[in-house]
């Protein structure tokens, strides 16, 4: 290991001397230059990792039509828009800007800069220049949530929440409604960790779940601590953001995957053809935003076609995670049967759906 | 019963690490250094031996690099307080931020690596035995390596006279001097210690704990360490019990959500952080606990011709 | 003081291979200045190998980190947007810290300061009024002063630790915040999201250099620096302050009460910190959000070590501190570095000083066994 890295510092120091010399720079065609900013370091999985999958399939896609950069690690609220403008002024044509703490800064500096594209994530501001972007977590979820329903055996899932936002409300209730479609008996236990990232913590609180009775596990936060300590505790797992089965080869039964790479490079081809236009994106499973990642083997082949049908389902509008009659906890139906929750419905989403144990704190 | 049982296996595991980088502290405070960069040593640790585990296939060898690069830390702040003189509180703070960033650079080549963490060691019989059998005999490796610590490093100080030699440095650095003892050479011992056990507390984060390696995974447990030494009134039992104190208080907290009572979330969070301040309060009160076990010299740079 | 004893006893002094470290008779007042320069320099050499090592043009590097921030007026506007909260909390602390009160809570005293005087813009947030603001910022001192007072009153009454108090009230208040946010506080109009409503004009502080988002808060922190500069020099609090930090028995001897320093220590930097949070909320983020502070209290910490504990000094560190941080962004964006590299040159720039402060009060001296022989002659 040592001689890896020695080798890998001799040879970085043979190409900085190298790019001493070679510091004049070549002229090349003016490709349409793309700025990221991300919430927290790239890692292996994650939420920030996905956007950066989705960046390098862009830049595969349109080859060097585009030339992009990142800046991870970058803290929500007043820093973000120094960030943002640096990449204005140094002539990105197009930013992203993936986390939602960053939707005030994005419409500020997209103010200052009229001819500069701005896409913000998970937000609701939108303007001339700013366009938001979101999937449907829900569906992934929902479909995660069949497959955990028929697995489990003792009807208790365990669900460790980063922060009670309509977001991941919207992710649990998901949750909860595909578990007791094909299992009424099971309830979900929710524990808030506060924090998108404290190993130890969600680790922690995945170990409490377990000792309450959850026999399968899933999270909201950005580690892969629950997954791996449902494979210790030998008990079932469902990842998120990312397929997290490398992290529990026995466990993980499946995740919900977001895949953003298909609409950055739409998004980049639309900026450099003109027709790009300011929108309010949700795209889901049918886009193919929102994957399942594949079933872990231990699921029973009719259970496989199961969830392949009700992926179909979502995919042609048959199915709907959020159609009634659904219940909240207090047993009040809240949708009728056959309606669905409009999107605004979804967007604001602070109720728990019957079935989630524990009250939402208020 | 199951559900008391898995309370307190939970509660053993968030306060081990917790144990290794507070007992290490203790033993460097008794010394009369106090070393305020305990957060940074153990994610160096944890990070450098996650890296050679990863590398090696050898979670031990992962162990022991932690806790060579929790020492190899803790020599730089030696060198800047004990060799240069530094401000030992600034020399900490500098070392924590040091640390955070270099285990950052270090980690990048490693972050998408899935370790299996340490098989827990099952005692022939005596693991068998209803409620202590899965407390207390079938437990990971470094947890029985924790007990051990505790167990070395209590008998060292108050039953050996290099234990003594140590607690009279840190109490009156002149009197060991006119005894013709080196005051910075068994304080740069007793700091090298600290960090080695900093780095093991590093190691069971990333090796056992959550076998993975993340950015800033320590996560302010460096910090609690450093609050359960004072917390302890500088006593190796205490700081066990303080330890799994804290551990139970948040493993408890997460319970009273599992099991769903209408209390924010956040506010629920903060207890394992006002219950430490109760209890420090409470300990401090009566100022002669206090001026009978802290070390005398405890923070204050020591020269010789000073 | 007599040094001549020690001297003459090779015992007592530490020996570095033919260096000997040899206490000065009086401190130097041109380290006292130089050393600072000593350790920027030998970080920029670090920095210099480092780049070579890991294939980066050095000259390029140094561009990107030092001179791309600040090259242009906005730069040049978000080093002091940086520098202000910085500078302001360096300067409160420090005078607690030359008392040896180690107020290691300013994270936690800002927060609690934005609360107070964000959760005031918000009950304003349609009342128009110049008196708004001011009263604002009054309301953030006032909150970072409550925070800092319980490990002033429990370290008074109690004997607490104030480090650690201080240290746990940090997680405390940014827990209290977090659900502040998500709770009672959150922008009716806004989604469920946990962010209060944006402040209304009058609550925001002003800009003071068109073009940027340079705002009031930096001539605050100015102001800090002349009055923390003030109260060091010629107040006879601030006298007593030293004196107590330099030695507690001389303190004792001379009358002055402990417990007034670690009131006044703590609370003027509990109010540096509040006005510090309040100043971050009604200045660049113009909301409250559940986390309003990217570690200044802790680097504050840094600033006011690295300015010596001097509020001139401060000036300058904080400035310095907001340079390498922007450096560390355009690092990112111009070479590809990782955010990590920021704090490890953070670090290893608090190194250098911290042992070349060494030379303030010592004194390297060449050791040839003639001059040993030389020395040992001398003794009587």
């Amino acid at each position: 290991m040592k001689l890896r890295i020695f080798y890998k510092l001799g040879m970085r120091a043979v190409a900085g001397l190298a790019s001493i010399v070679l510091s004049l720079t070549a002229f090349a065609a003016d490709p349409l230059k793309v700025g990221f900013v991300y919430v927290s370091p790239i890692g292996d999985a994650g939420w920030t990792y996905q956007h950066d999958q989705g960046r390098l399939e862009m830049e595969k896609r349109l080859g060097d039509k585009v030339q992009t950069k990142y800046i991870e690690s970058v803290p929500e609220g007043g820093e973000s828009e120094r960030v943002i403008r640096q990449f204005a002024t140094d002539g990105y044509g197009l930013i992203f800007t993936t986390s939602f703490g960053y939707m005030n800064p994005t419409i500020k500096v997209a103010k200052q800069f009229p001819n500069v594209v701005f896409e913000h994530a998970t937000g609701y501001k939108t303007a001339k220049n700013v366009g938001t972007y979101v999937a449907r977590f829900y569906e992934g979820r929902y479909l995660a949530g069949i497959v955990a329903g028929k697995m489990t055996k003792s009807n208790v899932a365990g669900y460790v929440a980063a922060f009670p936002i309509p977001e991941v409300l919207r992710g649990i209730n998901a949750f909860t409604l595909g578990m007791r479609s094909v299992n009424p008996a099971v309830t979900v236990k929710v524990i808030w960790v506060n924090s998108w990232f404290d190993p130890g913590r969600e680790r922690e609180a995945a170990d409490v779940l377990i000792a309450q009775g959850a026999d399968v596990v899933t999270h909201h936060t950005d580690s892969t601590a629950v997954v791996q300590a449902a494979e210790e505790a030998g008990v079932w797992s469902v990842g998120y953001h990312s397929d997290m089965s490398k992290y529990g080869p026995k466990s993980h039964l499946t995740a919900a995957t977001h895949h953003w790479g298909n609409y950055y490079a739409k998004v980049a081809e639309d900026v450099l053809a003109g027709t790009w236009k300011s929108s309010n994106i949700w795209w889901g499973i049918k886009e193919g935003m929102i994957k399942l990642a594949p079933l872990n083997p231990a699921v029973p082949a009719e259970v496989q076609a199961y969830v392949m049908e009700q992926e179909m389902g979502i995919k042609d509008g048959a199915v709907h995670p959020f159609r009634g009659p659904i219940k909240n906890q207090d047993g009040e139906e809240v949708v009728a049967a056959g309606a669905v929750l409009s999107d605004e419905e979804l967007a604001t989403m602070e109720w728990y759906v019957e079935g989630v144990e524990g009250k939402l704190p208020k | 019963m199951d559900t008391i049982v898995g309370i307190l296996l939970a509660t053993l595991g968030a306060g081990t690490p917790l144990v290794f980088a507070a007992l290490g502290e203790l033993v460097s405070e008794k010394s009369g250094v106090l070393n305020l960069g305990v957060e940074g040593m153990m994610i160096v640790g944890a990070v450098c031996g996650f890296a050679v585990a990863a590398e090696s296939g050898s979670l031990w060898l992962g162990v022991i690099t932690s806790i060579v690069a929790g020492a190899g830390t803790a020599l730089l702040f030696g060198v800047l307080t004990l060799t240069f003189q530094a401000n030992q509180v600034a020399a900490g703070l500098a070392l924590t931020i040091f640390g955070v960033g270099l285990s950052a650079y270090i980690g990048l080549d490693y972050t998408s690596v899935a370790l299996t963490g340490m098989a827990q060691i099952h005692i022939p019989l005596l693991s068998e035995l209803p409620i202590v059998g899965p407390l207390l005999f079938s437990l990971d490796p470094l947890l029985y390596l924790s007990f051990v610590c505790f167990a070395a490093i209590t008998y060292f100080l108050y039953r050996t006279k290099a234990g003594l030699l140590l607690r009279a440095v840190g109490e009156s650095p002149e009197s060991a001097l006119s005894l013709g003892y080196s005051v910075i050479a068994i304080r740069y011992m007793a700091v090298l210690f600290g960090g080695a056990m900093a780095g093991l507390g590093g190691a069971y984060l990333a090796l056992v704990y959550t076998p993975l390696w993340v950015e800033a995974m320590t996560a302010g447990r460096g910090w609690i360490a450093l609050a359960l030494v004072v917390f302890a009134t500088w006593r190796p039992a205490r700081v066990m019990i303080g330890a799994y104190l804290f551990g139970g208080v948040t493993i408890i907290q997460f319970h009273v959500q599992g099991f769903g009572v209408d209390i924010p979330s956040q506010l629920l969070s903060t207890l394992p952080y006002l219950a430490t301040i109760v209890v420090l309060v409470l300990i401090s009160r009566d100022i002669n606990t206090i001026r009978l076990n802290a070390p005398a010299s405890l923070g204050k740079a020591y020269h010789p011709s000073v | 003081m007599d040094y001549s004893r020690r001297n003459g006893n090779s015992r007592w002094s530490v020996n570095l291979a033919m260096l000997k470290i040899e206490p000065r008779p009086q401190p130097s007042r041109l380290m006292g200045y130089l050393s600072p320069l000593i350790a920027v320099g030998l970080t920029l050499v670090t920095g210099i190998i480092f780049s070579i090592l890991v294939g980066l043009n050095p000259l390029s590097a140094f561009y990107a980190f030092f001179i791309a921030p600040i090259d242009d007026l906005y730069g040049l506007g978000e080093l002091g947007v940086k520098a202000a909260p910085l500078m302001l909390i360096a300067v409160g602390l420090a005078i607690g810290f030359r008392s040896n009160v180690w107020n290691i809570g300013a994270e936690g005293q800002l927060t609690f300061g934005a609360i107070c005087g964000g959760g005031l813009a918000l009950y304003f947030y349609q009342v128009e009024g110049a008196w708004v603001m001011p009263l604002i910022i009054l309301a953030g001192a006032i909150g970072g002063m409550l925070w800092a007072s319980i490990p002033a009153f429990l370290r008074t009454r109690f004997n607490t630790n104030e480090i650690l108090v201080s240290l746990m009230l940090n997680y405390v208040a940014i827990f209290l915040l977090s659900y502040l946010v998500h709770d009672p506080w959150r922008d009716p109009d806004g989604f469920n999201f946990p962010e209060s409503r944006l402040f209304s004009d009058s609550a925001l502080l002003p800009i003071v250099l068109q073009g940027t988002r340079l705002h009031l808060g930096l001539v605050i922190a100015v102001i800090a620096v002349v009055l923390g500069w003030v109260f060091v020099r010629k107040s006879f609090v601030g006298y007593q302050m030293q004196v107590a930090g330099l030695a507690d028995l001389a303190a004792l001897y001379a009358g002055f009460k402990r417990k007034s320093m670690v009131w006044i220590g703590l609370l003027v930097g509990g109010a540096a910190a509040g006005v510090a949070g309040v100043c971050e909320v009604a200045g660049p983020i113009g909301q409250l959000l559940p986390s309003v502070s990217p570690g200044y209290g802790y680097a504050a910490i840094i600033v006011a070590f690295v300015g010596r504990l001097h509020p001139v000094g401060i000036l300058f560190a904080s400035l310095l501190m907001s340079l390498l941080y922007l450096g560390g962004e355009a690092a990112q964006m111009d070479l590809g570095l990782p955010s990590a590299i920021t704090g490890v040159f953070q670090g290893v720039l608090l190194f250098y000083l911290l042992a070349a402060d060494l030379f303030i009060n010592f004194k390297l001296k060449l050791t040839t066994p003639v001059a040993k022989a030389a020395a040992r002659e001398a003794l009587p």
